[in-house]
């Protein structure tokens, strides 16, 4: 609660033709905190993250970052802002090695050319940094990396742009055992370092493991915004595919329970 | 790189074996001219290849620049060489970027614009030749362009400058590299890489002091190298230490993620053009000097496949992503070598056609396999 709020969304709005995707969506996100994004198929998750992204321009809604309001009308600017993104696709070049993905489209320059010394020795502090210690050469080529290296190095590149903000889709989607517990550590430690994280997940595992709040997107609407140790697995798939817990309203069961995450969805009911 | 010099080195065994002419000094002089053209094409191919598009125009886009050099000096009252060149190179760029133009801004196949190119430029190059047929070149320095020799002396000078330039920036960088505490090569395959070049640059001028002439003594070493050498230092440069190069490769490796990268994915592609087209003015001027004429016979049609067979037998990947301007030169190399060998032999233009075509096939395959063999190695 103390943390500031890097990013809030007030009743974010928005539809395609007649299908309306986000019927007002509220959402907080902290500094130094994990906060995850769940819900079924259809919920509107993606369509969420992109009109944070830019990608989108929501209908309605307002949008406030770091307490001033704020509007993103491109990726750009998102990333002008301090928002980067981690997409499913990872958008790294196979043909490309570590340093080079890293730095792609804000290359380090001496003059014309290229500063490959100081790239490698920034990209390797910041790996370093983030204790992504599997990766033995940052000049080997991204196709010879594992799944869990790729995500690393793609989240890495996300945070070594003075980014406050990283927004994570599935991230171990198509991780194994290891992996996943690899990138898992590596989300806990970006937020350790202050920074905001947004982790977009299916798998409700990875997300009690790893978020510190959990907000429950239901048919375009938040269900709720819960801390991580208000709720367990169970409660969560019933929140995800009813958007009720034990059979009332989520916002009205939590009240009960003296939940604390009201003051932040308090916009939820009016 | 290895399998296209595993293949020169085979190619050379063969033609030697079976025509004793084939290593000798000026035969193998020859054979660096003979490539030049395909050589200078396959050198703007690369760069197509590089973001997975295809120029099929560049055949006569060269065309079209040799004809408008040759109109421009033709006759006594003609424009002076530098004009015609420099008039012949702007039209070959201006075209290449025309036609990144419409498969950027129409989104159409890069396959099917150039094909178009091809086409089209081809029945440019016939209207400006005219009636005739036939535009003669007299004037000495662009017949010298792929004629000429320097002087060994020169020759001897420019090779000295360049083994001590490469050995410097290798030194220097693997100094940096190393006070950076980042990952270098072992100090012998650097000695190594220097040693080679050395040899390879004293073998090429040394080559070229030896008298080649049959009636009149011939030595010295053909500018055209020299105009080779610049060209592909140049773009091996803008590849390796630019950030455009980099787009270059990104562009080919995952044009999706250079566009999320805020990379300018259209205006790379439309350079990209602008230098394929360039590179064909380039070898269109190198053809016509050559021959001294520009005609009706100049065939862009087989010279484009020729380039792109030349650019994909030095190792350079049809699908986008990976290649190198030296890529190039290797290929150029290995169809001069079949080309001229199969002329000592005496064998016919169709047995030359379906040699090089075998050998294309060789080559994409060994890349293939390669490559399969690489990716599951985790080292392609």
């Amino acid at each position: 609660m103390s943390a500031p709020t890097l990013l809030s969304l007030r009743d974010i709005k928005k539809s395609f033709g007649a299908v309306q995707v986000l019927l007002g969506v509220d959402l907080d996100i902290k500094a130094g905190s994990v906060t995850a994004l769940v819900g079924d198929n259809g919920a509107g998750k993606s369509t969420l993250i992109k009109c944070i992204a830019g990608i989108y321009q929501a209908d309605s809604g307002q949008m406030s970052w770091e307490g001033q309001p704020v509007k993103v009308a491109n990726p750009k600017a998102a990333s002008a802002v301090g928002i980067e993104f981690v997409y499913q696709d990872l958008a790294l070049c196979d043909n490309l090695d570590v340093v080079q993905n890293m730095f792609l489209g804000r290359e380090r320059k001496r003059g014309f050319l290229l500063d490959h010394n100081a790239m490698e020795v920034a990209a390797r502090d910041v790996l370093t940094g983030l204790s992504v210690t599997t990766v033995k050469s940052v000049r080997q080529p991204v196709a010879s990396l594992s799944g869990g290296q790729r995500q690393s190095i793609a989240v890495a590149k996300a945070v070594m742009w003075n980014s406050k903000l990283v927004v994570l889709d599935e991230p171990t989607a198509a991780l194994g055992v290891a992996q996943t517990k690899q990138v898992l550590a590596l989300v806990r430690r970006l937020a350790e370092r202050g920074l905001g994280v947004l982790l977009i997940s299916h798998n409700l595992e990875d997300v009690l493991s790893v978020s510190d709040s959990i907000a429950v997107l239901r048919l375009g609407r938040l269900v709720t915004q819960v801390q991580r140790d208000e709720v367990d697995s169970q409660q969560l798939v019933e929140l995800i595919t009813t958007g009720r817990l034990r059979g009332e309203l989520a916002s009205d069961a939590l009240r009960q329970a003296g939940a604390a995450a009201q003051s932040s969805t308090s916009g939820i009911e009016n | 790189m290895l399998p296209v010099l595993v293949g020169l080195v085979i190619l050379a065994v063969i033609f030697q074996a079976l025509n004793g002419n084939f290593l000798t000094p000026g035969n193998l002089v020859n054979l660096m001219v003979q490539g030049a053209v395909y050589m200078l094409l396959a050198m703007g191919m690369v760069f197509v290849l590089l973001i997975g598009e295809v120029d099929l125009s560049i055949g006569f886009i060269g065309g079209v620049a040799g004809v408008i050099v040759a109109t421009l000096i033709y006759g006594d009252a003609g424009n002076p060489w530098y004009t015609g060149i420099a008039c012949g190179l702007l039209a070959g760029t201006a075209i290449g970027i025309f036609h990144g133009l419409i498969i950027t801004i129409v989104r159409l196949p890069s396959f099917v614009v150039t094909l178009a190119g091809l086409l089209a430029w081809n029945g440019v190059m016939l209207i400006i030749l005219g009636n005739g047929g036939t535009v003669p070149i007299q004037d000495p320095v662009i017949v010298s362009l792929a004629n000429g020799v320097m002087p060994s002396t020169i020759g001897w000078i420019i090779a000295a400058c360049l083994i001590v330039l490469f050995a410097a920036d290798n030194l220097i960088a693997d100094r940096n590299r190393r006070r950076n505490g980042n990952a270098v090569r072992a100090p012998l395959m650097t000695y190594v890489r220097i040693g080679l070049v050395a040899a390879l640059a004293i073998a090429i001028v040394g080559l070229c002091s030896v008298n080649r002439g049959n009636f009149a003594p011939v030595t010295g070493v053909p500018w055209i190298v020299l105009i080779l050498l610049f060209f592909v230092i140049t773009w091996t440069v803008l590849l390796n230490r630019t950030a455009f190069g980099t787009y270059i490769y990104a562009i080919g490796g995952n044009a999706e993620a250079a566009r999320r990268a805020g990379i300018a994915v259209g205006r790379a592609r439309v350079l990209v053009f602008g230098i394929s087209g360039l590179m064909g003015a380039v070898a269109g001027i190198i053809y016509a000097s050559r021959l001294r004429s520009v005609s009706t016979n100049l065939d862009g049609g087989t010279l484009v496949l020729y380039s792109i067979a030349a650019a994909v037998i030095g190792g350079t990947s049809l699908f986008g992503g990976r290649g190198k301007a030296v890529h190039a030169i290797l290929g150029g190399l290995v169809i001069a070598m079949i080309d001229n060998g199969m002329g000592l032999l005496g064998l016919s233009a169709a047995t030359r056609y379906v040699v090089t075509g075998i050998v294309l096939l060789i080559a994409v395959s060994v890349d293939a396999l390669a490559r399969r063999g690489g990716a599951n190695a985790g080292l392609s």
